[in-house]
């Protein structure tokens, strides 16, 4: 008996395919097992092949694997999609009656059950319900409790009255006897159920849940695959809490009014994917010279330029991390599981308000569209907490008030981080701007202005490096000579590898990293390991690149950046004082 | 909010860069004016600007204020009002920030009908570039960028408006002081958006919609047989386009403005500690 089960419905796109598997995934999830569902989706609303699957264990399960044991196919086209994963004994369930089924072959050494859905689901009470019938099938032949697959229908059609719920509890009831008396088969598998509570949500859904939980209050956002999940997520449910969500007219709009927000004292928040950030990055410089605190989520999808929508890649980071002209401090700050996409958004509004920066929240295809079970305490709420920096009111406002009583908003403090005074403080009326600009936020070019600005600025990230803690995860065995080095949504699969490599007689360690910028020192460990490999979801290694980046011997530097160009003598003596090594390391040329 | 506020409440220490004799000037006192008219005080107030010579007003006036990017004051202002409906909000632009790299902001701003007010100051040319054509800039005018003009008619802001469902449309005169602080007074106590369009001339790059020409030229609503609330009579003014308008064209005044209409009336700023009481409710929804 396998110890998993990978089961799937494909058809077209508008066959109804997400709805049934999340009928199913939930029937599951609330008996007790572990469930990680994925999709096969193309960009198109009708028509086109897509499939829902879900690979269930009374274990966790924290990625898909190649094996597909129960298949409804809709359409024929889904038994080639699948014949990679499909095996001896696979059963495939189908609608032989349907004229477009009536020639499926079942290949050789699969089971091929007929059932005619269409006609069962009119005799429950409408053609409608084909899916369902063809869940109470799969029940059937996993052996699965059909009684709870009746919760998960009371909760997808609740709303439309009892009359359709009973219908569709009568719906699987005749897929399963169809299956127990016209089948005279033994099938493999036999579904445990347990007693724990699970909870099933996806990672776009965590981001939404992390945010609301975080205090985040203001979302502003543009439609795009696979981001508007978060989006979609935020209404209705943002709004319980004095929240609201606003779909702007385009990116642009959507960032600048998130800023706006911020501004005014709101914990906000914009989601988009590496299309929308291209827009966004006009804004992004603003949002981080005027020490703006925002959220801006990245859900990665592959690209470049439209690429495509539909599938994953993680090939924005080198965007999150250098995108915009100038330089800018900024976090990058990557979720690794569905339940660290709830945890690292917290995190980052707290990071946003306390060092008063856009963070970057990298999440991508493969953490939005995956539904995965977690025990509700993986988000104990009494854990989150809330820490907004340095606001200060009218009590307090009286210190930063410069002696001419104007509020010091860019105040160059020793840590970097200046006093944030909501509009509406009374004595707190200052003026921010993209220019560069003075401790007041007034425009200006004076050089020792500029310089105190950019240092002030850089200071923040120093300050994170040192106040937080910038860990990692890390699984495998700790003295192992092969180091594997992973981001974002590959911990699950490779977590998993980690099993397989042992099978066969592999010792690897496995550090798995969510924070980008400012990221843990990993010296120490790659010097400690033998092979080091970095594993990431794009062609060019752009988190290796970084990595291999900070293992490297430090060059020297001569830095300029009060707004003029080198001089030759003012060059010579910088050159002379560093390779006396009287400033060596981060050499910086005054302005005099 | 004190009672005592004056309009030089508003104005800060920075001189004005802009050239003597320049129309922003007049406009932004009307704007000062407005503001302090309607009761409003710098602690309360927050004016966004895009970029160019409109974009400097933000520096020179004293209240909350951000400075930010070409075109793109309209949605931060919207994010400041929605975040604080208690927050008085004015975006300040030019003709190029509100009706070139703006104007499908300037569209939804208008669609949108959040309560805040829309100061355009319209020089009809690019001043801070040193004298290109803007949108509004005539089909003849000869600039640096357009040796025979644009060759092409001038976007008319005040139809846009119109089109886009504005509830409030006025036209003003930066340099006829009262009228103008009269008219962006009406904008701020307008529920809704309240949209300006300024003409404030460039005295610099633009010789032909000079003070004289707007002077001559311009014809005060408040002195015809106009009512504000006759759209079809606006839409006729709007489009007839030989004219100089100034005063309120349109007003809504069953206008409810969006933020109040979608239920939004809390400051967003205010949070607790850690999550929402009933947080773990969000979580049981994934059963």
């Amino acid at each position: 008996m396998p110890e998993d089960l990978n089961w799937a419905i494909g058809g077209e796109a508008g066959d109804g395919i997400d709805s049934t598997g999340k009928i199913f995934a939930q029937a599951l999830s609330r008996a007790g097992r572990h469930v990680f569902t994925s999709k096969d989706f193309a960009s198109r609303i009708r028509g086109g092949y897509t499939a829902y699957k879900v690979r269930t264990s009374v274990d966790r399960v924290e990625s898909v694997v190649d094996r597909l044991d129960i298949l409804i196919a809709l359409t024929e086209r889904t038994i080639d999609e699948n014949m990679d994963e499909l095996h001896e004994g696979s059963v495939i369930i189908y609608d032989g009656e349907r004229s477009t089924m009536q020639d499926v072959e079942v290949p050789d050494g699969m089971i091929g059950l007929s059932v005619p859905l269409q006609r069962l689901a009119e005799d429950a009470g409408g053609a409608i319900m084909a899916n369902v019938v063809a869940l109470g099938a799969a029940c059937e032949v996993a052996q699965f409790p059909i009684e709870n697959l009746d919760e998960s229908l009371e909760k997808r059609f609740g709303d439309k009255g009892e009359a359709i719920v009973e219908n569709n509890k009568e719906a699987a009831r005749l897929g399963q006897q169809h299956v127990q008396e016209e089948y005279d088969h033994e099938f493999d598998y036999d579904i445990e159920t347990t007693d724990e509570d699970y909870v099933l949500l996806n990672g776009d859904e965590a981001i939404g849940m992390g945010a609301i939980a975080a205090g985040c209050r203001f979302y502003s956002g543009y439609p795009i695959t696979p981001a508007t999940d978060v989006m979609e997520y935020l209404t209705g449910r943002i709004d319980q809490y004095g929240g609201k969500v606003v779909q702007a007219e385009d990116e642009l709009s959507a960032i600048n009014m998130a800023l706006g927000a911020a501004r005014a004292g709101a914990r906000a928040m914009t989601a988009t994917s590496g299309p929308g950030i291209d827009l966004m990055t006009e804004t992004f410089g603003l949002v981080a010279t005027t020490e703006t605190p925002l959220v801006i989520c990245d859900v990665m999808r592959s690209g470049p330029s439209t690429g495509m929508p539909t599938k994953q890649e993680q090939g924005d980071l080198n965007m999150t991390l250098y995108g915009g002209h100038g330089e800018i401090p900024r976090f990058v700050v990557a979720p690794t599981s569905v339940s660290e996409c709830f945890w690292k958004t917290v995190e980052a509004f707290n990071y946003a308000e306390k060092y008063q920066t856009p963070v970057y929240l990298v999440s991508d295809l493969a953490l939005a569209v995956t539904e995965q079970t977690f025990p509700p305490e993986a988000f104990d709420m009494d854990e989150v907490e809330i820490e907004r920096g340095k606001v200060v009111d009218e009590d307090e406002i009286d210190s930063w008030l410069d002696e001419r009583g104007r509020f010091q908003a860019h105040f160059s403090a020793a840590d970097g981080i200046s006093p944030r005074a909501f509009p509406g403080t009374t004595d707190g009326a200052h003026m921010t701007t993209g220019l560069e600009h003075d401790e007041l936020g007034r425009r200006t070019e004076e050089e020792e202005v500029r310089l105190e600005q950019v240092e002030k600025r850089q200071r923040k990230v120093e300050t994170a490096k040192e106040e937080e803690d910038w860990d990692y995860r890390e699984f495998g065995d700790e003295d192992a000579d092969a180091l594997v080095i992973s981001w974002g949504s590959n911990e699950g699969a490779m977590r998993e590898a980690l099993g397989f490599l042992d099978e066969r007689g592999h010792d690897v360690r496995f550090i798995s990293v969510p924070y980008i910028f400012p990221r843990p020192d990993l010296s120490e460990e790659i010097e400690a390991a033998d092979d080091v490999i970095v594993v990431e979801c794009n062609a060019t290694g752009q988190f290796a690149d970084v990595i291999e980046h900070d293992v490297l011997e430090r060059v020297q530097r001569v830095n300029k950046y009060n707004g003029v160009r080198f001089k030759a003598d003012e060059l010579a003596t910088e050159i002379e004082n560093t390779l006396s090594g009287a400033d060596a390391g981060a050499a910086e040329v005054e302005a005099e | 909010m004190s009672s005592d506020v004056r309009f030089t409440d508003f104005k800060s220490d920075k001189q004005p860069t802009w050239c003597p004799g320049c129309g922003d000037f007049g406009t932004m006192n009307g704007m000062m004016k407005a503001l302090a008219e309607t009761g409003n005080d710098p602690d309360n107030t927050f004016v966004v600007a895009g970029i160019g010579c409109s974009g400097k007003i933000g520096t020179y006036m004293h209240s909350y204020a951000l400075h930010g990017v070409h075109g793109r004051a309209l949605p931060v202002g919207i994010g400041v009002k929605l975040a604080n409906p208690d927050l008085e909000v004015m975006v300040a632009g030019g003709d190029g920030d509100g009706y070139s790299i703006g104007a499908g902001h300037f569209v939804h701003a208008v669609r949108r009908n959040v309560d805040m007010s829309y100061v355009v100051m319209d020089n009809r040319i690019y001043g801070l570039t040193k004298g290109q054509a803007s949108p509004t800039s005539r089909q003849d005018f000869e600039t640096s960028t357009t040796p025979d003009g644009p060759q092409m008619p001038p976007v008319n802001p005040l139809a846009l408006a119109l089109a886009s469902g504005a509830t409030f449309i006025a036209q003003s005169f930066s340099s006829d002081a009262q009228r103008h602080a009269e008219i962006i007074q009406k904008a701020v106590e307008h529920d809704g958006f309240g949209f300006v369009n300024t003409y404030s001339p460039c005295v610099t790059f633009n010789d032909v919609d000079t003070y004289d020409y707007f002077r001559d030229s311009i014809v005060d609503l408040s002195e015809e047989d106009h009512d504000p609330h006759d759209r079809e009579a606006a839409k006729e003014k709007i489009l007839e386009g030989d004219k100089e308008y100034m005063g309120v064209i349109y007003q809504d005044d069953d206008s409810v403005p969006w933020e109040k209409r979608e239920g939004i009336d809390q400051d967003m700023s205010d949070i607790p500690d850690g999550a929402p009481d009933d947080a773990m409710d969000l979580v049981r929804e994934f059963y």
